[in-house]
């Protein structure tokens, strides 16, 4: 074998085994035969007014997709806002362990306070997917930002360029996780199952590419804003009625 | 679940200050992370001290010159260590070379390391050393013979022609190996520098902050080298050559003074957003390690030892002592620039509203004693190459 057909023969292992593991891939990705993501686009509403902050989502996100329990990991989570009559802000995480979720604290210096459900923003700039050495996190064509934890090896440079906070590294499979609008399922026709188990509706899922559905309703009734807009990260994850203070 | 990164995660939460995003709690980049620009540092400077002497003639430092890059080769070899280990995966490393995502910064990695040590480090170093080892392939019992010989890639040649040539060859490779450092350090910067979701690193000027350490720690690293090899073998230090190196890291020190000072000003004075949280942060969590350690300790002493050699006629011993003290301090200060810069930079919650806490763990894949080990180890590759390739000009073939 002289060193051309080496050469040769090793582009074509190259290729033929990436294009198996291509496959493969597609196939553990829980995608439907013939869902063509080409003919949607995601997005979701928050109706801030809405969040009542009885943290259902949070608990239907971490069974729906193995979410470690513990507080430390969260695809999804709620905060809670408290504005002072001196103009100081409050703010905690709505907690999911069942003790300290009664504790509501007692202040009347309140001006207003409010319950703000965050997730992965869905960016269509995503810093995410720009920073990524390998590939791993990649947007796709119906717009939902996905990591492919086969491929991820964990280096957390995604971690660090989320503007969010939106993701962690699990624990177990050590590499990034995060909010995924529940691919799984919408790609199913489901809805994801924060939105399906939220009691008030303060959340709305939909397609924006289908004429008319409650997301489309939302956007027109509602004076819409997205968080660190100045960052130009083009989130997907609208949010009404949002305050100025809820970073 | 309970295992140890929970309890952990737990007692982390417990000291948090205000309020952090939950996915916030654990501290993504350690202590390996902070060895590693810490290394690549030493690099770059190391690198660019050499190449004073091949590119602008400085004559005085050629006695370090082969010192210098095999200091350069020993740091970059361990280099790449603390990022491997602290992988979720390192196992799937090879794909940062085999599928680069050519808009990640730090894809360009690989591409950046190897060539800094493929075409400048090993190849400058090969052609500065083939004449001795060709010399030595010849001259050396029969063990060590075998080595130089595949060392010097089978060749033979020592006539002057090639030795004019190897020497060509060199100063083309320092020159095109200036811009490369620059590359290798400036980028590890840019990594940090094009963060945007983080107000304590996007910056323009982090790459050249990165630089300018970088060359401050380098000189620093081989001036102390060459001081203990020097007194280890019980030779005489050479002065002007000390002098020289003691007055390039005075230049280098006070150009990365400016900027950092610089870039201290122009935060504080276009006060955005973040200013609230990164003035409590420094007042906070990085007082010792950032106003008494980095600037003081590692940037203000330093830099009036060495005003202070230059202002008066000190005697060769004193201006010694002050030197190595010196030195000491600069890679003190430089560790922990790096440690501000990469600790510091994940101290605060994106929401701008709290603090995080970090724990050093003590044992442990992440912990002190691997990041000791780490550091160690580039000093031990450094001594097998010195045993191998004696950088010594009284060793020297003529």
């Amino acid at each position: 074998m002289n060193r051309r057909k080496f050469v040769e023969r090793l582009i074509a292992v190259v290729a033929s085994v990436s294009a198996v593991t291509a496959g493969f891939r597609r196939a553990r990705a829980g995608v439907p035969e013939g869902y063509d993501p080409g003919a949607h686009r995601y997005s979701m509403g928050i109706q801030v007014d809405n969040c009542i902050g009885c943290g259902r989502c949070m608990e239907a996100c971490k069974a729906e997709n193995l979410v470690p329990k513990e507080p430390f990991f969260f695809r999804t989570w709620v905060e809670r806002y408290v504005i002072r009559k001196d103009g100081t802000v409050g703010v905690r995480n709505i907690s999911t362990d069942e003790t300290s979720a009664q504790e509501a604290p007692v202040d009347r210096n309140i001006l207003r306070s409010f319950f703000i459900p965050k997730l992965c923003n869905q960016c269509d700039e995503p810093p995410c997917v720009q920073v990524c050495p390998v590939g791993a996190t990649i947007l796709t064509e119906d717009g939902v930002v996905l990591v492919d934890d086969q491929r991820c090896i964990g280096c957390r440079y995604c971690i660090q360029a989320c503007p969010y906070g939106a993701r962690y590294l699990h624990p177990v499979t050590m590499t990034a996780d995060k909010c995924t609008f529940c691919y799984h399922r919408i790609t199913k026709g489901l809805l994801p199952a924060c939105v399906e188990v939220c009691p008030t509706q303060a959340r709305i899922f939909g397609d924006l590419k289908s004429k008319s559905n409650p997301l489309q309703r939302f956007k027109r009734m509602h004076k819409l804003s997205v968080l660190k807009p100045s960052l130009n990260t083009e989130p997907k994850v609208l949010y009404s009625n949002l305050d100025g203070e809820v970073r | 679940m309970s295992n140890p990164l929970v309890e952990r995660l737990a007692e982390l939460m417990g000291q948090a200050m205000g309020f952090i995003y939950p996915n916030e709690v654990e501290i993504h980049w350690s202590i390996l992370v902070v060895v590693y620009p810490y290394l690549t540092g030493l690099v770059a400077g190391a690198f660019i001290l050499a190449s004073l002497v091949k590119v602008f003639n400085v004559k005085e430092v050629q006695s370090v010159y082969r010192l210098a890059m095999l200091t350069a080769l020993a740091f970059l070899l361990i280099a790449p260590l603390p990022l491997l280990i602290h992988l979720g995966h390192p196992e799937r490393s090879y794909e940062i070379f085999l599928s680069p995502n050519f808009t990640s910064a730090m894809a360009m990695f690989g591409f950046v390391y190897a060539w800094y040590l493929m075409m400048v480090l090993l190849l400058e170093i090969w052609f500065t050393y083939r004449k001795e080892l060709v010399v030595w392939s010849q001259e050396k019992p029969v063990p060590l013979r075998w080595i130089y010989r595949v060392l010097a890639l089978f060749s033979r040649d020592t006539s002057p022609a090639s030795v004019a040539f190897d020497k060509k060859m060199v100063k083309a490779i320092t020159i095109i190996g200036i811009p490369s450092a620059f590359l290798l350090h400036g980028y590890v910067g840019f990594i940090f520098g094009s963060i945007k979701a983080n107000p304590w690193w996007s910056s323009v000027l982090m790459p050249i902050v990165f630089l300018f350490s970088a060359i401050v720690s380098g000189i620093a690293l081989v001036i102390m080298l060459y001081m203990v090899i020097t007194l280890y073998r019980g030779r005489t230090i050479d002065m002007p050559c000390l002098d020289t190196m003691a007055s390039y890291l005075f230049y280098a020190v006070i150009v990365d003074f400016s900027l950092e000072f610089l870039d201290f000003i122009h935060r504080l004075y276009e006060s955005e957003e973040s200013i609230k949280i990164l003035s409590y942060l420094v007042m906070n969590k990085l007082f010792i390690s950032l106003v008494v350690i980095q600037v003081f300790l590692g940037m203000l002493v330093p830099l009036g030892i060495m005003v202070g050699t230059r202002l008066f006629r000190l005697g060769a011993e004193l201006r010694k002592l002050l030197y190595f003290v010196a030195v000491i301090l600069i890679q003190i200060g430089i560790f922990a620039t790096r440690w501000n810069v990469v600790i510091g930079g994940q101290m605060f919650s994106k929401s701008f509203r709290g603090l995080t806490a970090y724990k050093m763990d003590l044992t442990g894949l992440e912990g002190l004693l691997t990041s000791l080990v780490l550091l160690a180890l580039p000093f031990v590759v450094l001594a097998i190459l010195i045993r191998l390739l004696p950088p010594w000009e009284d060793q020297a073939i003529a």
